[in-house]
């Protein structure tokens, strides 16, 4: 079983962003940047998938070269090699979906996993067009997958409002993975040594054939709104007035 | 207890490579993730977090600075790294790594015959049994050379009398690794044995009313009429310089350790500042605040430029234990000095164990106080300089 999972870096979640002066976009300068939370449970799954039924896991990140650090950082969590896409310039969405097709085509995964979207601009959109572009089945938002004995199918949970949703989806697929799907493992340090010695092939767009276009294009960043402080009102009648009139929600 | 972000006023992160960021990375998170949701509790209870040793085993911290036998080796700077992360947790955690890594595992690989080489550093690396090192006796512990313990020999083994007080590890070790004089009126007949747990007149007792190092296991060895066999001796040891060979390495993981206490306060004083108001605004904005933050930011910077080189040297192969006595000296000193004055900052949460910062200014304490007191190592450096010794 061959697992195709995508390793996007992204500014550490943890960290206070400062936007560029122009509003292009933030400040990289003394931010870390990290795997993508999202990416690493969805390599997680590949490497448990992977640990039960044998098999491949590769992990494909696009981007300039410094993306290779995460790329790595999913190869000391035991991921077998890497495919790194150089790029540099701006992209969407769709342009990544139409990268990782061309990928797809040359890999020919079983499976690809995906974070359900990437924490830096939470686009939450890829996965989606990814899968349609391929013209497999979908299975967005897991919480859990189980694939069958005979390899054929992925039986994949998902957390939908108000409960869950057990779709059954034929292989090969697209996965994208939601929070509660695992707890990623930490690499260990015989893995990490390890990580240096894996292949990583590096391939550009145009050799792939993939074209890209970005028909989403970001205008400005800007910080959000400071906060107002509050008012104290006088009695409960205040509240209901000022919850009526101003506020305008009841 | 949030966690916290690393310190880097220098840009040091640029000096390390991936694979050293990886491991502390790595590591950072294990502590974050099972270790600081236990700490505080641990530390009330006075109990060692056991549950993680299989965990940091897995992870492959111990006998990091060991080629082979089940270990594996990294760099001095991911070796000090991890130690650091282990230590932003708690001393106690990071104790325990240092004492089965740089002084149980230390001496069995540097004087251990294959034998006990190949039975023991597997099992210690993965944590699947702990070590202790008894050097320390109630009346001699800077001047170890006094010691009393005995190890007559007597046919194929020896007696081993006498008792040890103040070892980490104590009572949990599954090994004990135990110095005594094989000549009772000779330093130089000090050698090392491998005592193992359950050796008849071989007893352990924990040492209670610890107001430092809670969260860690410290006990007193006896010893009577204990009999070892021969082959439990570590043979390449004699006199007082093979345990000093360990203890330099269990400094070398002190001094980067201590980083990461006071790097933990450091930041968690900074946080506080920012959001305590007293008279009109943050107290982060007076002066005689700001003073303290930026003496700490900048003692930390320092510190932290003397492990890297440290660490550099530790693998280029030039360093000696004079410069890791400086390294310890000054490393735990200013963690030390920062974890007070954070408290202070706190004002009186800093007193409660809802915050890090007086749990680790009580375990530096002790750290401040083993493996070389401060003014124990001020003397090693005194005689290296001026070539006179003031020991005695
Ligand atoms: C929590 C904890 C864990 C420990 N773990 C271990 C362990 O695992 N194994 C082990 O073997 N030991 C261990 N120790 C013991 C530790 O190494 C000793 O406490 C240390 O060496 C100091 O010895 P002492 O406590 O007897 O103090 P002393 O040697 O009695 O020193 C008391 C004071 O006198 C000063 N002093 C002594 N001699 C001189 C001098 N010549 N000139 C100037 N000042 C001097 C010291 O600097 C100190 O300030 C541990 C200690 C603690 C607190």
């Amino acid at each position: 079983m061959k697992i195709l999972v995508t390793v996007k870096r992204v500014s550490d979640p943890e960290a206070k962003l400062k936007i560029k002066p122009d509003g292009s976009w933030i400040q990289t300068e003394g931010v870390k940047f990290v795997v993508n939370p999202f990416d690493e449970i969805a390599v997680e799954e590949a490497l448990r998938i992977k640990e039960k039924q044998t098999g491949e896991v590769v992990v494909v990140s696009i981007g300039e070269k410094v993306v290779t650090e995460q790329m790595r950082a999913a190869l000391a969590m035991g991921a077998d090699r890497g495919i790194f896409v150089n790029y540099t310039g701006s992209y969407d969405s769709y342009d990544v979906a139409n990268i990782l097709q061309k990928v797809v085509e040359q890999e020919k995964p079983d499976i690809i996993i995906l974070g359900k979207q990437a924490v830096d601009d939470d686009m939450g959109a890829a996965g989606f067009m990814l899968a349609e572009l391929l013209g497999y089945p979908q299975a967005a938002f897991a919480s859990k997958v189980e694939i069958s004995d005979d390899k054929k199918k992925a039986k994949v949970t998902r957390e939908i409002d108000g409960g869950l949703e057990v779709k059954e989806v034929e292989l090969p697929c697209v996965i994208t993975a939601d929070l509660r799907l695992n707890t990623p493992r930490y690499a260990s340090l015989p893995n990490i040594m390890k990580a240096k010695q894996k292949p990583v092939k590096e391939v550009t767009v145009d050799a792939l054939g993939a074209a890209v276009k970005p028909r989403v294009t970001v205008k400005k960043l800007t910080e959000p709104p400071k906060r107002k402080g509050g008012v104290k009102v006088e009695s409960v009648q205040d509240l209901v007035t000022k919850l009526k009139n101003e506020a305008k929600v009841i | 207890m949030k966690p916290v972000n690393g310190t880097d006023f220098y840009l040091l992160d640029d000096l390390l490579s991936e694979e050293e960021r990886f491991t502390r990375h790595s590591v950072r998170e294990f502590v974050d993730r099972e270790f600081m949701p236990k700490v505080r509790q641990s530390f009330r209870d006075a109990r060692f977090p056991l549950e993680v040793i299989p965990g940091l085993g897995k992870l492959g911290v111990f006998g990091a600075s060991i080629e082979g036998y089940g270990c594996n080796k990294v760099s001095g700077i991911s070796y000090g790294l991890m130690m650091q992360e282990l230590e932003r947790g708690d001393s106690g955690l990071r104790s325990f790594a240092s004492v089965q890594s740089s002084l149980a595992m230390t001496a069995i690989h540097e004087f251990g015959t294959e034998e006990q080489k190949n039975l023991w550093l597997p099992l210690l690396a993965g944590g699947q049994k702990i070590g202790c090192f008894g050097l320390t006796e109630p009346d001699f512990g800077s001047n170890p050379s006094g010691m009393r313990t005995t190890a007559l020999k007597a046919g194929g083994h020896y007696i081993l009398n006498g008792s040890k007080m103040w070892i980490t590890n104590g009572s949990i070790s599954d090994i004990a690794v135990v110095w005594a004089k094989t000549n009772k009126d000779d330093p130089k007949s000090i050698k090392g044995f491998l005592v193992e747990k359950g050796t008849p007149g071989f007893s352990a007792k924990d040492i209670h009313g610890k107001l430092s190092m809670r969260a860690s296991v410290t006990s007193e060895l006896n010893f009577d009429e204990c009999k070892i066999d021969g082959d439990h001796v570590l043979p390449k040891t004699g006199g007082l310089k093979s345990p000093l060979t360990c203890l330099m390495q269990a400094r070398y993981s002190i001094a980067w350790g201590a980083l990461g206490a006071a790097m933990a306060c450091y930041e968690e004083a900074l946080g506080y500042a920012r959001e305590r108001i007293q008279f009109s605004k943050p107290i982060a904005g007076y002066q005689l605040v700001q003073e303290r933050l930026v003496w700490m930011l900048s003692e930390i910077t320092k510190a932290q430029l003397l492990a890297w080189r440290m660490g550099t040297m530790q693998d280029n192969g030039s360093l000696k234990h004079y410069h890791v006595s400086l390294a310890k000296l000054n490393n735990v000193k200013i963690a030390l000095e920062i974890a007070r004055s954070c408290r202070d900052i706190l004002g009186a949460n800093g007193i409660t164990d809802d915050y890090q910062c007086m749990r680790h200014m009580n375990n530096l304490e002790s750290v401040y106080t083993y493996e070389g007191t401060n003014n124990i190592h001020t003397l090693i450096l005194g005689e290296h300089i001026t070539g006179i010794k003031a020991f005695e």
